[in-house]
């Protein structure tokens, strides 16, 4: 339970970066420290402000729309059409630049804090077995994002805009269809999703800096699932999740903290793009 | 401006290229060894690092910007370099032969995850050695009885035959020489056929392979050369600071090498070097710069966002790096009235998908 619940926290960090790298081909590798700065301004609505959870949650997730959309306008446009590596550089850039300017901002710092939430402690009994609420409205939560990512997706323009990019920029272009402007709306849309992540694992493991090395987990769980699929980033989330709770469980001490890692190594050697990838055979 | 004048073939391929390169060459070697005379200690030791992050940062030039492969996990190979050293002299072995154990056991590691390597590409590939580099790290903090697990092991200063390298200027020598070695023999590799093989690779690998080149063997060839390179910077590392844990071999240490090849400038030899020095400066700008801070804002997140900062300009900026930055501007004086913006353009290619390619 516990597992899953983590696991997905890890498949929306993870369906952050599919989401990136399906429209715009890069890789963000600052994704995980998006998902922390979304949590700090939770933090800032909740703790400091003082507003109700469902204020916090649009807050915090309005508020990293926004600066996404920013990074991608000042950071990543001037990069676009680069060698994909060149921007994974600047995305472990950024993220070293939100990691960095966190601890710098007065009232934030480096200190641990905790997000109050309506359901901490309580406790379903269902015939015996003990469901933490707490866990079973992380579950939900993921659950209902998902249902509503597919709807936006399924039937707003917008959403349907962002598949046409996905699958061929130019022809989307061609189209008429704003792809740089979509590209923003994408990455706006995914830093929100981390901003969702990040405040649905505060309950877990509280707001500090370091958060965001949670993202550096959820890779895994993307690569698991295969890059550039969606329901790929979910399974291959709860996979990840369940795999490192188990092996915390089962297997002797250590191997918890690297179980996503092998599982990853495992799988790639595999199926080389992930077990939803697209086999796509290389031209000329 | 200067034009060379070729009347043989082997002049193509000769390492000094014409009288200025000797010149300044020339002159860089005199100043690298005389510094134990005009350095004061503590650029000394600064100096110690450049050299050894040079190594590392030769290694991986070959890897990511000759054979275009990317690498996320190179701090596994500094760490299997190091405890091989630190674990071969706490044996008792001569420095020459652990040396070159940790180059060759280095080597072995980056055959390991060359091979899976032969089958992935771009960010899978890179996630493949970011894994690789958390699981080594794992490994050297769980193996305690080899690797002393988080309480580290100590080196003792180098010795080669009987003659011990206790103060810095010796110990200078030592990794000038071995920089000095790694250059000369990346120079040689390059213009050799392999070296060749891994541009073409680079550049195009269905054209590498329909001219000949054989990708799986040169692909691992590229893994295991950079990894070796890497090992051997790993064990002068473990000497120049005398004591290694696994903090030392961490993603972030990884990510600061790939760094200097970024910074220095991708594909280029000259950029390894001049990144290592850069990487080593930053954090001394960065700590003068901390006085000029406002009292409000608490410092210790300077150095992440300027790095971080430092980074995103550079790509954006001068995608060729400091080295680029210099071939500009000697291009300028060389052909002064003429110099045109666009001279380096790389030839962007909007939109272009690594699907279709």
């Amino acid at each position: 339970m516990a597992g899953v619940s983590l696991g997905c926290v890890y498949a929306l960090v993870a369906l952050g970066f599919v989401l990136i790298y399906k429209a715009t081909e890069t890789v963000n590798f600052a994704q995980g420290d998006l998902m922390m700065l979304g949590g700090f301004f939770a933090l800032t609505a909740s703790v400091i402000m003082g507003w109700p959870y469902w204020a916090t949650i649009l807050f915090a997730v309005a508020a990293m729309a926004a600066v996404g959309m920013l990074a991608e306008r000042l950071i990543l446009r001037p990069v676009l059409g680069q060698p994909a590596f060149t921007v994974v550089m600047i995305t472990i850039g950024l993220g070293y630049v939100v990691r960095g300017i966190v601890t710098m901002v007065p009232g934030w710092g480096t200190e641990t804090y905790q997000i109050p939430t309506p359901f901490v402690d309580d406790v379903w009994k269902l015939g015996g077995v003990i469901l933490p609420v707490q866990q079973l409205m992380v579950i939900g939560m993921t659950a209902a994002l998902c249902a509503a990512l597919f709807l936006f997706f399924r039937f707003s323009t917008l959403g349907v805009a962002m598949q046409a990019t996905s699958q061929n920029q130019l022809a989307a272009y061609y189209m008429g269809i704003p792809v740089r402007r979509v590209n923003m709306m994408i990455w706006g849309l995914s830093a929100g999703v981390a901003a969702f992540a990040g405040i649905l694992l505060a309950p877990a493991t509280f707001v500090h800096s370091n958060m965001g090395f949670i993202g550096l987990k959820a890779f895994p769980a993307a690569v698991v699932g295969g890059f550039g699929s969606v329901p790929g980033a979910i399974v291959g989330g709860l996979i990840i999740g369940v795999v490192e709770a188990l092996a915390g469980y089962y297997l002797p001490e250590g191997f918890k903290d690297v179980a996503a890692y092998v599982v990853v190594l495992v799988v790639l050697l595999v199926w080389p793009s992930g077990i939803f990838g697209e086999r796509g055979r290389k031209k000329v | 401006m200067r034009f060379i004048f070729k009347t043989d073939y082997a002049q193509d391929i000769r390492l000094v290229k014409h009288g200025g390169h000797l010149f300044s060459y020339g002159l860089l070697g005199a100043l690298l060894l005389a510094a134990p005379w005009w350095a004061s200690e503590y650029v000394m030791s600064q100096l110690h690092f450049i050299l050894i992050y040079s190594i590392v940062g030769f290694g991986l030039m070959i890897l990511t910007g000759f054979t275009g492969q990317v690498s996320l996990g190179h701090a596994a190979f500094l760490a299997v370099g190091a405890y091989t050293e630190a674990l071969m002299q706490a044996a008792g072995v001569p420095f020459a032969i652990s040396i070159s154990c940790a180059a060759i056991f280095s080597a072995a590691a980056g055959i390991v995850i060359g091979l899976p390597a032969l089958r992935l590409k771009g960010i899978y590939l890179a996630i493949a050695t970011l894994a690789f580099g958390v699981i080594v790290e794992e490994i050297i903090t769980r193996w305690h009885t080899l690797t002393g697990g988080n309480e580290g092991k100590h080196l003792k200063p180098v010795e080669i035959l009987g003659w011990k390298l206790e103060s810095d200027a010796e110990f200078y020598y030592l990794c000038l020489a071995l920089t000095v070695l790694c250059c000369l023999a990346c120079v040689n590799l390059l213009r050799s056929p392999t070296g060749r093989a891994f541009v073409a690779i680079r550049d195009s690998e269905v054209s590498a392979s329909c001219m000949g080149v054989n990708l799986a063997k040169y692909k691992t060839m590229a893994f295991a050369i950079s990894a070796a390179l890497t090992g051997i910077g790993g064990a002068l590392y473990a000497h120049k600071i005398a004591f290694i844990s696994p903090e030392q071999f961490t993603l972030f240490q990884s990510i600061e090498l790939i760094t200097i090849v970024i910074l220095g400038g991708i594909g280029f030899l000259h950029g390894a070097v001049l990144g290592a020095a850069f990487i080593i400066v930053l954090p001394q700008l960065i700590s003068i710069a901390k006085g000029w801070l406002p009292d409000g804002a608490a410092p210790s997140g300077l150095q992440a966002v300027v790095f971080g900062l430092v980074l995103i300009l550079f790509i954006i900026f001068e995608p060729l790096g400091l080295y680029g930055r210099w071939l500009k501007i000697r291009t300028y004086f060389e052909l002064f009235p003429f110099y045109r913006k666009g001279m380096f353009r790389r030839q962007k290619s909007y939109m272009k998908s690594e699907r279709l390619r």
